[in-house]
């Protein structure tokens, strides 16, 4: 019983991380975005402006809501909310730390080690394209529903490209699918990386484009769709849908950093395990991970704030004859390593 | 024909397989950025700091006083006629006995005011003055609500007795004495 | 006894989100019924412990399948005002037709014996591992003649939509 209390407080705590990181994401991508331009970026509210986010929040929930009379009501307010939950639901499968041990039991910092976990992922990912479509279709506005298309499209284009180069990952770690195990495959300084930089790469890229970041933001290009699907959004619908970006860029990174950068793992963490109390060493492998992560959310920001956006065809063309070719080539060769000399 | 050699011949060629690859093109973008994160930033924070003007910047005008304190102003007329955007009016009035520590001369400016938002800062009414009366300052003019504000009249122009407004910076850089 | 409720909770889903598919007026409705439904069973599939199947389940099919279905009614701007009128003999037809199949589907039904179900022995018959194996020994034939089946899908729409830029 008590384990079921550890995982609820431990959901908890991972769904007030995400929401916190996903509010301070924000302040942290202005901040960048200046910082990258020469500039200094919010710095009114509170101490170096870190109360931003807060000011953010107050006003996206005071502004004036409106639905547009001839959407669907019921969909035009599903839509974000899907996208929210969809966003909130991967980090379910992802290995926090190493087991923590309260009184003789061992806590695993894991909500679920599904045997299934990367495709778990994979499917929760696939969903989050449904808040994007039923918000741009049920707007009843064509840049909207644009936007919308734009999403449909390159998600299921870049899913593909994104499952073929999990495959090369999963070939190399004993064929588990589970995050836990695939963490554990890579100890110390034994990442994946190194073995599949090819796998990392398009993993990386594709994460991008489902993430629909700058140069993969077409849904939402201010350029030419005004505001892509959350054109007729406002409010705190709005708000929903800009905080699930950045959700679901702390998720993506948190995947990345434990298929290809070793999770929790770092050099000398089995020293100090044997060195440190259990639980400090899983505070420590937590801290670790979630530097990781940080970084990731750095090279998301880093990237937006350096390319310049794709055009449409251009996208098309690099996500199915580009990147799916490779990340097939990719599996090929792998395999055929696996096989003829083993791991 | 070539009018200059600075024109750049732009050639269409194919893309070699590196450049193709657009990786070790992102890569240097991603570098020059970077860099950026560490330089100095361009930013003041405004009201905190302030930039610093050039000696010759030309800001609200000052109606200057002289060393007893008396305007120097005497209702001449030679700024309003000076100024290119007809942003100044005045009434003249006769020196009452008595006020001699008010006005430096028998005659003086009752009434002055200037248009700010006629006002284009040239400086022509600091030249045409031969009483050292009106200077531009490196001070802003503040914003306001409405365009009537913006006429400002001797309450605002002329500097107090125990709070001078320094242009010295500007007669230095300027003015030939 | 709980997996028993939550048995029947399913399959009462199961069957009136399947209801709602048909009954519902706007497509849209209906492809975000489906996809419920397609959540139920695969909920089913996790109660067989064949966590792979419902995951596989779900990422084909309301994740990929649905999108391109759900793009598709998008863009054809199905509402109640632009809705052909059907006449009575295409009404007819498919009365009879869906008739037709319902007598199919109730004769097959007809001769299927319930027996008890038991379970299997092993619980772990849907993990990726089991699945893996059966597919590649045992079913090898049907599964390659299914990727055979589908390049050729592919290459058809390919070839399909080469031809109407050459035009």
């Amino acid at each position: 019983m008590s384990v079921l209390i550890f995982k609820v407080i431990l959901i908890v705590i991972i769904f007030l991380i995400s929401l916190g990181l996903a509010a301070y994401a924000t302040y942290g991508e202005r901040k960048v975005a200046a910082f990258l331009q020469d500039r200094i970026g919010p710095d009114r509210a509170g101490p170096f402006g870190l109360l931003q986010p807060i000011a953010d929040g107050v006003k996206m929930f005071l502004k004036e809501e409106i639905i547009p009379t001839v959407s669907d009501k019921f969909l035009f307010i599903l839509g974000p909310s899907l996208f929210m939950v969809t966003a909130l639901m991967t980090s379910a499968v992802i290995p926090w730390g190493t087991p923590m041990e309260f009184g003789g039991v061992t806590y695993h910092l894991q909500v679920a080690d599904i045997n299934i976990g990367i495709l778990y992922v994979l499917g929760v990912v696939s969903l989050g394209v449904y808040g994007i479509m039923l918000g741009g279709w049920s707007s009843n506005n064509k840049y909207a529903l644009l936007g919308a298309i734009r999403a449909s499209s390159q998600m299921i284009s870049y899913e593909l490209a994104m499952g073929m180069s999990v495959i090369a990952v999963l070939l190399i770690s004993d064929g588990s699918l589970s995050l836990n195990a695939i963490v554990e495959g890579q100890k110390g300084l034994n990442w994946n990386v190194f073995y599949q930089p090819l796998a990392a790469l398009i993993f990386i890229i594709t994460a991008f484009a489902e993430c629909n970041r700058t140069p993969f933001d077409l849904p939402e290009s201010e350029s030419e769709l005004i505001g892509g699907y959350h054109t007729e959004y406002s409010s705190m619908k709005l708000g929903l849908y800009l905080f699930a970006e950045y959700i679901n860029m702390f998720i993506s990174s948190a995947i990345i950093s434990s298929l290809f950068f070793g999770g929790y793992n770092f050099p000398g963490l089995e020293y100090l395990q044997t060195v440190l109390p259990t639980n400090l060493v899983s505070l420590i492998s937590f801290g670790a991970f979630f530097t990781k992560i940080l970084f990731f959310i750095f090279f998301f920001m880093w990237v937006r704030w350096t390319i310049p956006r794709f055009r449409y065809d251009q996208l098309m063309r690099l996500g199915w004859q580009v990147l799916m070719p490779l990340a097939i080539i990719n599996v090929l060769i792998t395999g055929a390593v696996v096989t003829f000399f083993g791991n | 024909m070539q009018l200059t050699n600075r024109s750049k011949v732009v050639v269409k060629k194919e893309m070699s397989f590196v450049e193709k690859l657009y990786l070790p093109a992102i890569f240097s973008g991603l570098s020059i950025t970077i860099k950026h994160l560490f330089k100095k930033k361009a930013t003041l924070r405004y009201p905190e700091v302030t930039r610093e003007f050039a000696p010759v910047y030309r800001g609200m005008h000052v109606l200057k006083r002289d060393e007893q304190g008396r305007e120097n102003c005497t209702a001449c007329g030679l700024c309003a006629v000076a100024c290119p955007a007809e942003a100044i009016t005045m009434d003249a009035a006769e020196r009452q006995k008595g006020e001699e520590y008010l006005y430096r001369e028998e005659k003086y400016a009752a009434k002055y005011e200037i248009n700010m938002l006629r006002c284009i800062y040239c400086g022509l009414c600091e030249e045409a003055c031969p009483k050292d009366a009106i200077y531009l300052t490196d001070r802003i003019v503040p914003s306001e609500y409405s365009r009537g504000k913006f006429v400002f009249g001797k309450d605002v122009l002329v500097e107090n007795i125990d709070e001078r407004i320094d242009i010295s910076k500007r007669k230095k850089s300027y003015k030939i004495d | 006894m709980t997996s028993d409720i939550v048995f029947f909770l399913l399959a009462a889903i199961s069957v009136f989100t399947a209801l709602m598919v048909v009954f519902s007026k706007s497509p849209i409705y209906s492809v975000m019924w489906l996809i419920a439904c397609f959540f139920s069973i695969a909920g089913h599939y996790v109660m067989l412990n064949a966590q792979f199947l419902a995951i596989v389940h779900i990422i084909v099919y309301a994740g990929a399948i649905m999108v391109l279905m759900l793009f598709t009614v998008m863009l054809l701007n199905l509402n109640k005002e632009s809705e052909p009128h059907k006449s009575i003999l295409s009404k007819s037809i498919g009365i009879i037709t869906g008739g037709m199949l319902f007598l199919v589907l109730l004769a097959a039904m007809r001769s299927t014996q319930l027996g008890p179900y038991s379970a299997p022995e092993t619980t772990d018959v849907g993990f990726v591992q089991k699945v893996g194996m059966k597919l590649f020994t045992d079913y090898l034939l049907p599964f390659e003649m299914t990727s055979v089946l589908f390049i050729a899908a592919m290459i058809g729409s390919v070839v399909l939509a080469k031809k109407e830029r050459n035009i």
